[in-house]
Parts: structure tokens; C-alpha cells; sequence
């Protein structure tokens, strides 16, 4: 398990490294919730997801949907790190012809399986998929990854509320509860807590852990897939905006940030030293 | 209850048209659940369809494909988001779902849904509609009389509004057919029969000269069709000579064919239309017509820009202009 644990760490690390490299690209973007979600990305494609590199249709891969669209930014390094896009793109993100558009889109990608964007989309196509996986007894799994942002969305909820009614024990949620969307604090905006109480009295098999704590994250992922019980599963992530880089961290307003030209290189030396200090 | 002393007779008091109300007229040939029928035996060669609704199966003729195939029904609840979502969801596993509930809720409720789940990455859903245009008397919450326009602005959607029960079990194997996404307006329960009089057979995409006449030519989709064809025989006796082009496919147009048949002669041109005047059959048309450069004695019957009333069909049709009544006077008058 720790040789699993180290590259997983390893795995998170070079994902929050093109997120950064893309970042620069545009001088701009979403780097704060890319930086949040990098574990919880490590996880999924380094340890749970089954997929095939080159083959993005294949029929046995389990399903994973962004929802939240302007996360691409974070699920193309993911993608990267895992084989499933070139290195070489990077250099493209954001800009006119690329493959990887700013918010992500299913057309544009290999690997990207929904258009993102509007956001709560992504539960509710969830389920449609997990039901239709069921009905041709395909037993792979559908994760619906969204951002706290998307429990405001009325269509979230009626996609819970199906979930549960249609036992759908292939679907699982994962939402990044980094606590800001784009007026404010999620818990100023709309407050939803408690949260999981919330989920669990809509029938839901419940996890929350911290998710910038690997170990945890990949506790909840097996949990999550290896349960018997006929229900739907949602991991609450409590992530950090920024994790990794001590001055994004730092910065109050991060929904979407500028950072300055001078910036990038420094926030990626911080990133490869406290990596190659925490690996010693 | 005792019944009113003041009049000596006679008029049946006209009621709500509810929500199972006939748009048949009465003693009119009707056929029963089309679509249901239909899609039953289509399902029976084809095992990728699959039936989802929003809590309104019964209200849409689903519950008879329920019922044959209840593994291959999917009950999404109240919630039309979800329903179109979750469609989007099954077409993108290879199925092709059948999503049905009222016009005015997939259309004004789920329209970001059906925008970007399932227009956006052309998906193969077929969304099925009951009480299109003005065919409840419930009032704004329940008639759909802007659901072709919203429809038609989004790229890739083919959008239907067929005549009778004919067209309906017609257009259950064309939309299959057909690979993308596909809007149909729907008539259910006791659903009138007139097409089959003609020589006729629903093509998707392609408008037909129903009945033929040298002064005046109806251009028409839905239910209209069949009002058309009834002004047509009602002013046969020598008030009007009517020609009735019934264009059930609303988007792609077939432009081609309706440019033909305005530039035949000099016919006083009418689009009759159950939906606003705004964004439909009509508007589409005019705009087609000034593209080719042509300028016909062109008029448009449709509901008015306006929250329409409550109270029974009858009296609606007749109030809003589009009951064979109304429309053979707005033509006398025209003439």
C-alpha cells in the first residue's frame, strides 16, 4: 500500500505541475480549484478508474464526467499524466484550434466524456448512464465529478433523489467542497450544510474526508467501489484551493486568478521542492 | 343541483378542456394512443429503445410501452431536468430514449438541459410532447405555445408537429431512423384520424400538396392540417377553391417544396399555425419566402402574442382564430 501511496503522491504532483504549465499558457484560469482536486484526480487515474490509453470509447471503462466544465484545466493534466493525452498539448490549452478548450467539452477531447459547464448537468446524465450500464449489464462504474458550487443547482438534487430511487449502486459522486464559487464562500452563497446528513436522508451511501489527505481519499475511493449495499455513493472532498503553492493558497478571492508572468516559474519551484523534499 | 330556471334550453355549458380532453370534435374518426402503439411495435425489432418520463406516462400514451416492456421503462419523477439529462445519459450508452411529458415543461423547464445534454453532443434522443400549442384549456402553465420556436433556434434539433394518428405512427420509425436528436409534438389518447383519406405518407423533412386548389393555398403543421382540410371541404361549394400543403417537419424546412407551391399562380398564401405568431411555421416561412426575392399575398393565422385564457378549446380556437369557423372567415374576408 505504501508503494501505491508514493506513487500516487508522485501522481498528484505532476498533476498539479501541468495545471500549472497550462495556467501559464493563459496567464489566468481556474489553477486554484486544479491545485484542490489534484489528489483526489491522482486517485481516480492512478488507482480506481479502469480505462484503456487509445481507446477512449471502450466499452468496459468506467465513465468519469466533469461536470464542472471549468475544472478541464485539472482533468487535462490528469489526462496527460495518465497517457491518455500528449505533453506536447499542453502548450495548446485555451487557445484557438486546440483540443483543449477552457471549459471542457466532450466533442473537443478524447477522454472528456460530457460537455461540462452548466453546471449541475453532470449527476442527472449520471444517472441516465449508470441506468443504461445496468440495462446492458455492464459493470462499469459512472463517477460524477462537481464542485460544492453545483448543490445551489435544483437538477443535482433531482438527480439524488433518482439515484437512490433507482438503487444505482454503479454511480458515484465526488464533490470538491473548496468552499468557493464565483460570488463568494459556497457556505456564504448558499449554505448546505450539513452536508452529509443531506445526502444520506436522499439515500445515499456517505463519505467525507479531507480531500488533499491521499490515504483518506484512496480509503474512500475502495469504500466507495467495494460496497455491497444497493445505493448510490457520494465522497465529500474538503479540499484546499491553491494546494501546493503557499501564495495561491493565501489569496482570498480564487475562483479565477491572474497570476503575473513572473509568478508561474515560482510557484512550480515551490511545487517541485516541497515534492522532492516530501519524497525523501 | 338544480338546473339554471332562467333559460328555457339547450346550449351544453361548455367546461375545461382538462388534460385527458379529445382534441377529436365530436363523432370524428379518431384512433387511440398512436404513439404508444407505434412504439410498442417498433421496440419489438429494435431493443436499444427505451421509454423515460416525468411523471407522465399515462398522459403521454407511454404507459402502454410501460406495460409491454416495463424493463425497458424508466420513471424519472416530477423533474424534467433530470429527465433530459438522464436521456442524454442513456443515448450516450448507445440506447435510444424516448423522453415524454407536456411541451410547456420540456421546453421551458429543461431547455438548458436539452440545449447542452443532448443538442450539443447530438445525442439520439427522441423528445415526445403532449398538449402542444393551444390544446388545454388550463391556461399559460400547460399551453405550449412557444415550444416550436424555442426548438428550432437550437442547431442540430429536428422538430415535429404532426397532423392526426397517422402521422403519429408514422413518425415513431422515421424519428428512429433518423440518428440526432428529434423534438415531436404529440396528440394523445382518443387522437383524430384524417390523413388517411388522402394519398399520404409521413416523410420526415418533406412538405406534400395534401389536397390541391387554385385560390387559395393553406400552408399548415399539427392539428391545423386538419382544420385546413376542413375549410378546404367546407368552402369547396363555391366560396373558395383551397390548397392545403401540410409541412409536419418544421425544422430541417423543406423549402424547396414550399417555394414551389407559393410560386404556383398568384393563390392568396395563409400559414395556419397552432403556436405564437412568433418564432413558428410562419416566420419561418416568411423569412424563406424574402430570402428567394418572392412577394406573395401573404397572411399568418396564429395564437397572439399574448398569456392566452382559460376555459374550454372550442371557445378558445374560435376566440384566438384558429377554429375552421374562424378560419373560413378570415379567408372571405381576405378574398
Amino acid at each position: 500500500m505504501s508503494a501505491d501511496l508514493n506513487q500516487l503522491k508522485e501522481h498528484a504532483y505532476r498533476i498539479r505541475r501541468f495545471a500549472l504549465r497550462m495556467g501559464e499558457v493563459q496567464g489566468q484560469g481556474y489553477i486554484g480549484q486544479a491545485l484542490g482536486i489534484a489528489d483526489m484526480l491522482a486517485v481516480a487515474y492512478g488507482h480506481a478508474l479502469k480505462f484503456k490509453i487509445g481507446e477512449p470509447e471502450w466499452e468496459q471503462r468506467d465513465r468519469f464526467l466533469l461536470s464542472h466544465g471549468h475544472y478541464a484545466i485539472a482533468f487535462y493534466s490528469a489526462l496527460i499524466n495518465a497517457g491518455i493525452l500528449s505533453e506536447d498539448e499542453l502548450e495548446t490549452y485555451g487557445c484557438d484550434e486546440s483540443r483543449l478548450p477552457m471549459s471542457g467539452m466532450a466533442s473537443y477531447t478524447p477522454g472528456m466524456e460530457i460537455s461540462g459547464g452548466s453546471l449541475g448537468q453532470g449527476l442527472p446524465i449520471g444517472v441516465g448512464m449508470a441506468l443504461a450500464l445496468r440495462h446492458k449489464r455492464n459493470p462499469a462504474f459512472v463517477y460524477n465529478s462537481m464542485s460544492d458550487g453545483e448543490l445551489d443547482e435544483g437538477s443535482t438534487w433531482e438527480a439524488a433523489l433518482a439515484a437512490s430511487s433507482h438503487k444505482l449502486a454503479n454511480l458515484i459522486c465526488l464533490v470538491d467542497i473548496n468552499n468557493q464559487q464565483a460570488d463568494g464562500h459556497s457556505s456564504e452563497v448558499l449554505p448546505f450544510e450539513p452536508l452529509s446528513d443531506k445526502w444520506a436522508a436522499f439515500g445515499w451511501h456517505v463519505q467525507r474526508v479531507n480531500g488533499n489527505d491521499l490515504p483518506a481519499v484512496l480509503a474512500a475511493f475502495d469504500t466507495a467501489r467495494s460496497l455491497a449495499a444497493p445505493q448510490p455513493r457520494v465522497i465529500l472532498l474538503d479540499t484546499k484551493m491553491g494546494k501546493g503553492v503557499s501564495f495561491l493558497e493565501a489569496r482570498e478571492k480564487n475562483h479565477f486568478i491572474r497570476v503575473e508572468a513572473n509568478e508561474w516559474a515560482q510557484a512550480i519551484a515551490e511545487l517541485d521542492a516541497s515534492y522532492q523534499g516530501g519524497a525523501q | 343541483m338544480s338546473a339554471p330556471s332562467d333559460t328555457a334550453v339547450t346550449k351544453p355549458k361548455l367546461t375545461t378542456s382538462a388534460m385527458i380532453a379529445s382534441i377529436a370534435a365530436e363523432g370524428q374518426r379518431v384512433r387511440a394512443a398512436p404513439f404508444g402503439k407505434a412504439l410498442v411495435e417498433l421496440a419489438e425489432s429494435r431493443p436499444e429503445i427505451v421509454g423515460m418520463t416525468a411523471d407522465l406516462a399515462k398522459y403521454t400514451d407511454l404507459h402502454i410501452f410501460a406495460q409491454a416492456y416495463p424493463e425497458r421503462f424508466f420513471q424519472m419523477g416530477m423533474a424534467e431536468q433530470l429527465l433530459m439529462g438522464a436521456a442524454g445519459g442513456m443515448a450516450k450508452e448507445g440506447l435510444i430514449p424516448f423522453a415524454t411529458t407536456y411541451a410547456v415543461f420540456a421546453t421551458r423547464r429543461a431547455y438548458d438541459f436539452i440545449h447542452q445534454v443532448i443538442a450539443e453532443e447530438n445525442l439520439n434522443v427522441k423528445i415526445a410532447c403532449a398538449l402542444p400549442g393551444l390544446t388545454s384549456g388550463y391556461g399559460p402553465s400547460h399551453q405550449a405555445t412557444e415550444d416550436l420556436a424555442m426548438m428550432r433556434a437550437i442547431p442540430g434539433m429536428t422538430v415535429i408537429d404532426p397532423c392526426d394518428a397517422l402521422d403519429i405512427e408514422q413518425m415513431v420509425p422515421a424519428v428512429v431512423a433518423h440518428d440526432g436528436p428529434v423534438y415531436m409534438r404529440l396528440l394523445r389518447g382518443q387522437v383524430p384520424l384524417v390523413l388517411d383519406e388522402y394519398d399520404y405518407k409521413f416523410k420526415l423533412g418533406q412538405a406534400q400538396l395534401i389536397r390541391d386548389g387554385k385560390d387559395v393555398l393553406i400552408i399548415s403543421s399539427g392539428i391545423m392540417t386538419m382544420r385546413a382540410l376542413e375549410v378546404a371541404k367546407e368552402m369547396a361549394g363555391g366560396s373558395a377553391d383551397v390548397a392545403v400543403l401540410h409541412v409536419p417537419t418544421i425544422k430541417p424546412l423543406d423549402e424547396a417544396t414550399i417555394l414551389k407551391e407559393i410560386g404556383r399562380g398568384s393563390r392568396l398564401v395563409i400559414v395556419a399555425e397552432n403556436h405564437t405568431r412568433i418564432g413558428g411555421l410562419g416566420e419561418a416561412i416568411a423569412a424563406c419566402v424574402l430570402r428567394a426575392r418572392m412577394a406573395p399575398n401573404y397572411h399568418q393565422i396564429a395564437l397572439p402574442d399574448e398569456f392566452l385564457a382559460a376555459g374550454a378549446l372550442p371557445t378558445l380556437h374560435d376566440r384566438y382564430g384558429i377554429s375552421t369557423a374562424a378560419i373560413v372567415s378570415f379567408i372571405k374576408n381576405s378574398l
